[in-house]
């Protein structure tokens, strides 16, 4: 019984409408799919979130549960599953009281509220804590008891506030593989809030990237990471060295001019394209080779991580757009070959089929057939 | 249209306009009425000053405010000397019989008011126990009556609001800053003037206020003791029965000037705190330490248990006293339980309407904090600023003025409740909700809205949740303050002097009544029980709750 929600030139205020939040939203989450809201705090993806719960009002637009809107149903009416930030269980239920609070206002009883309750629990693994208190549990058990009282119900969408932000980090990466395994098994809709990029690309189908209360970008995880659609998200998503520089066409061929000595053939571009024209140019931290020539760069500092070295570095040739006033590159350990020192002096290059190549002002990729708007 | 009307009246709109209304009846209403009495001729209701006029310009009067000024600020002090460190020396190091100490202090502040007063005057009265025993010895006996009696006995009284309110400031400093006072190289008296008393003079300024505030307004100690010395809070009283009807408007303005008095004070400090307050919690409160000394952790029981039990004299003279024989008014050798059988014979109307107004008190006040609280914390608007407003008035108002307030505003119809059971826990309700209120409000900032959301996304209704999950989540909160309403109510005199008729007294009239007519008997029996109820309703809730500590 999942659904498509559709949301429809919806706009959020606060304050008496003094303060906008979501100035104008449009978005399809497809019948089924793991949906996730991702940007920094302040984006508007819990408000957007809340609007679909219910529990946030709409200045404007139009939301739809399938072909029904749903903008007047009150929050209680519209069969949904909500996991909380700080799981929000009832402390003064057991964990199966708490599972079957929503089973019961739905006029479930006896055996058959016993044997789903016992069912969701065997799925989430907390079977054998069904009589306790919350307050006698972890918080990864607490969270996996408001998973399991969120779909125990079987709503026809299920809505999730950073519900991994209080865990620690290997409990985090444990969660995330056990939601995402739920959700497929249930197939059920699902709209997951987060602001850790890694989280989201791990666990998504799709993932809208929110800035100021609009979509930056929505695509597939692997979409977005390798063609972002414009410098906030090649930033937000990964980290990425931001250049300021020319772009160059000769022969048919477009070139991105980023000092004398580092001119680098670039991916196809889109035919609107002049010699000439200010771009900006995005490299991973890894996507660089060691060159004689190319971008000069003075060590400022290594960062040994384990599995790589990083490095933060000055450069000194090309015009680098200082993101936190810190430019990175990162090279896997066991290709290491020379150990730098700080004040050490080197040439790179970037690879050339790695690039992105975004307009002057940063807000579109120039890359061809890169969309905002991705299915 | 219609929906959206309905979406308009939905329940908190509608609750919180009800709250409002009540409200505004039953004490913005009264208190306005009084106000404009103040300002009116009491013969022919014409607008003047006159009523403020004769207050300032008579001696009798004025002497009265300043009267009562005086003893107010030197209770305060002496409260906070005796208060203060009593509560650090018992929260810094390891003290024998704490536990017992604690009861004692809080059984002390929490039994009925005038108790202490009396008790003092059956041992150093005129013909007092101790007086007797004093003059045996040639020495002329100190005296109970007068203004050093009633400091004395107020401050015996009082100084247990400053312990509990040190004690639990203390308990919010995290060992930490003190460790770190001492890695600095700050000494043990150093450390208590720069790090410890300003981590806790927002809290001492709380605790102060309220030693003030009740001192200036407490009645049964000037009646008992005063002897003849016109105090604010008696004059409210004796202005409105010596000449009734005839004067009442002037009564008014005592009333009014006393308010006044309060509000100043209580605004004073609230902007004070307000510019010292800081957070604080301690992931670490401090632990006691063993005495370094000998002499000094000698010294230091001595004087708390000197102290603890000087003040459970009145409790302990109540009790031996309710348990003598009795001939008349005089006491005769051996003990019996007469004056008990007396008081269940003659006197079991008070008894029952004590606790049948209270547990009703009790009820509206339960009912309306967990309602007001809700709507002032969570559904914020023009009608619940108001209510926030109007609720304030019950912390800075005396109990006479609450009395004569109420008398003054429900005399006549529509609303003629003099004399009635409903004006007595009327009076109970507004005197004592504070208590429950704060407390519920305090608990729902610890409950996370978000809880509430589950459960509407789980298909609950609104109005369903709050009942079955926030009130049920408010319970701890809402008890625990319940509980000081509870004691407080059994216990109260001021209001309810005013208000009483034959048909509605209640066990502290009784006991004051009592002593008034020298049945010394009955009214330690009377103030027994009361005693004894208020000890047993702590130690249920100590018990029930598994709390160790009253806030006050």
């Amino acid at each position: 019984m999942s659904i498509q929600i559709v949301a429809e030139h919806i706009v959020k205020k606060f304050e008496g409408g003094k303060v906008t939040i979501i100035p104008d939203l449009s978005v399809t989450i497809k019948n089924g799919e793991f949906f996730t809201l991702l940007g920094p705090s302040g984006c508007g993806k819990t408000t957007f979130l809340r609007m679909i719960a219910g529990f946030n009002s709409l200045e404007g637009g139009k939301i739809y549960f399938d072909d029904q809107v749903i903008n007047d149903i009150p929050a209680q009416d519209r069969n949904i599953g909500m996991v909380f930030q700080n799981y929000a269980i009832f402390p003064h239920l057991t964990v199966r009281e708490n599972v079957a609070f929503g089973l019961k206002l739905r006029k479930i009883k006896g055996e058959e509220l016993d044997q789903k309750v016992d069912e969701i629990l065997k799925m989430v693994k907390i079977d054998q804590y069904a009589d306790r208190l919350p307050e006698r549990l972890s918080g990864g058990q607490q969270q996996r008891v408001a998973l399991a009282r969120a779909i125990v119900i079987r709503p026809s969408v299920l809505l999730m506030d950073e519900p991994l932000s209080n865990l620690d980090a290997k409990l985090r990466i444990e969660m995330r593989s056990t939601i995402r395994e739920l959700q497929k098994e249930i197939g059920i809709t699902t709209v997951y809030v987060t602001h850790d990029q890694e989280e989201a690309l791990a666990i998504s189908d799709r993932i809208a990237v929110m800035n100021k209360g609009e979509i930056q970008q929505l695509g597939r995880p692997l979409d977005i990471y390798l063609h972002p659609a414009n410098t906030f998200v090649a930033t937000f998503i990964g980290f990425s060295n931001l250049f300021a520089g020319k772009l160059k066409i000769e022969n048919g061929k477009t070139y991105a001019v980023l000092s004398e000595d580092c001119v680098v053939e670039t991916p196809e571009l889109r035919e609107d394209v002049q010699d000439g024209m200010d771009i900006i140019v995005s490299m991973r931290p890894d996507e660089f080779v060691y060159a004689d020539k190319g971008l000069r760069v003075k060590l400022r500092s290594s960062t040994f991580l384990g599995q790589t070295m990083s490095y933060k570095l000055d450069f000194l040739n090309a015009n680098a757009l200082d993101i936190n006033d810190e430019n990175e590159l990162t090279e896997a350990i066991r290709y290491v070959k020379k150990s730098y020192q700080p004040g050490d002096e080197f040439c790179v290059m970037p690879i050339a089929e790695k690039i992105n190549v975004f307009t002057g002002n940063g807000e579109e990729s120039l890359i061809k057939d890169v969309k905002k708007y991705g299915e | 249209m219609v929906n959206k009307l309905k979406k308009k009246l939905d329940f908190w709109v509608v609750s919180s306009i009800v709250v409002a209304v009540v409200l505004g009846i039953f004490l913005a209403y009264p208190l306005f009425s009084l106000l404009i009495r103040a300002f009116r001729d009491s013969g022919t209701g014409a607008v003047t000053m006159a009523n403020f006029v004769k207050f300032f310009s008579k001696k009798y009067y004025f002497k009265g405010l300043i009267k009562s000024l005086n003893i107010s600020v030197i209770v305060t002090i002496f409260s906070t000397l005796i208060g203060g460190p009593l509560a650090y020396v018992m929260s810094s190091y390891k003290f024998k019989g704490k536990r017992a100490l604690d009861i004692m202090i809080i059984v002390s502040l929490l039994s009925p008011p005038f108790i202490g007063a009396y008790s003092w005057v059956m041992l150093l009265g005129r013909s007092g126990l101790l007086s007797k025993l004093i003059a045996a010895l040639g020495i002329t006996p100190p005296t109970i009556y007068g203004v050093g009696g009633i400091i004395f006995v107020l401050v015996l009284k009082l100084y247990p609001f400053i312990y509990i309110y040190v004690k639990g400031a203390l308990q919010k400093i995290d060992a930490s800053l003190i460790e770190a006072s001492e890695s600095l190289g700050c000494g043990q008296i150093r450390k208590i003037f720069t790090v410890v008393l300003p981590l806790i003079l927002p809290t001492l300024l709380a605790g102060m206020l309220i030693v003030f505030m009740t001192a200036i307004a407490d009645f049964g100690t000037p009646m008992v003791l005063g002897e003849g010395i016109n105090l604010l809070a008696t004059m409210v009283y004796t202005e409105y029965i010596n000449e009734i009807g005839g004067n009442a408007n002037f009564s008014a303005a005592i009333a009014v000037i006393m308010v006044v008095v309060t509000l100043i004070l209580f605004i004073f400090q609230n902007v004070v705190v307000n510019r010292l307050s800081f957070t604080m919690s301690a992931l670490k409160p401090m632990q006691p330490k063993e005495f370094k000394k000998r002499s000094v952790s000698v010294a230091c029981h001595a004087v708390a248990w000197l102290v603890a039990i000087v003040s459970m004299i009145p409790n302990i003279v109540v009790l031996i006293t309710s348990f003598l024989k009795t001939e008349g008014k005089m006491f005769r050798q051996g003990f019996s339980l007469e004056s008990y059988k007396k008081v269940f014979s003659t006197l079991g109307r008070p008894v029952v309407n004590t606790y049948l107004f209270g547990i009703i008190a009790l009820l509206i006040i339960v009912g309306l904090s967990i309602i007001i609280s809700y709507l002032s914390t969570r559904k914020k608007s023009k009608i619940t600023a108001f209510i926030d407003t109007i609720t304030m008035f019950p912390y800075i108002l005396p109990g006479a003025v609450l009395g004569l307030t109420l008398l003054m505003a429900f005399n006549k119809p529509p609303f003629s409740l003099s004399g009635t059971a409903a004006i007595i826990i009327l009076a109970f309700v507004i005197r004592r909700m504070p208590y429950t209120l704060r407390s519920s409000a305090a608990i729902l900032h610890q409950i996370s809205p978000s809880i509430e959301e589950a459960s509407i996304s789980l298909g609950c209704n609104p109005v369903k949740t709050f009942f079955k999950i926030t009130v049920r989540m408010m319970m701890p909160g809402v008890l625990s303050g319940a509980v000081l309403s509870w004691v407080t109510i059994i216990n109260e005199l001021a209001a309810s002097f005013m208000l009483y008729s034959a048909k509605t007294t209640t066990m502290s009239i009784t006991v004051y009544q009592q002593i008034i007519r020298m049945e010394f008997g009955t009214a330690g029996a009377v103030a027994t029980i009361l005693t004894l109820t208020t000890v047993i309703s702590l130690m249920i809730f100590f018990k029930v709750t598994g709390n160790t500590e009253v806030n006050i």
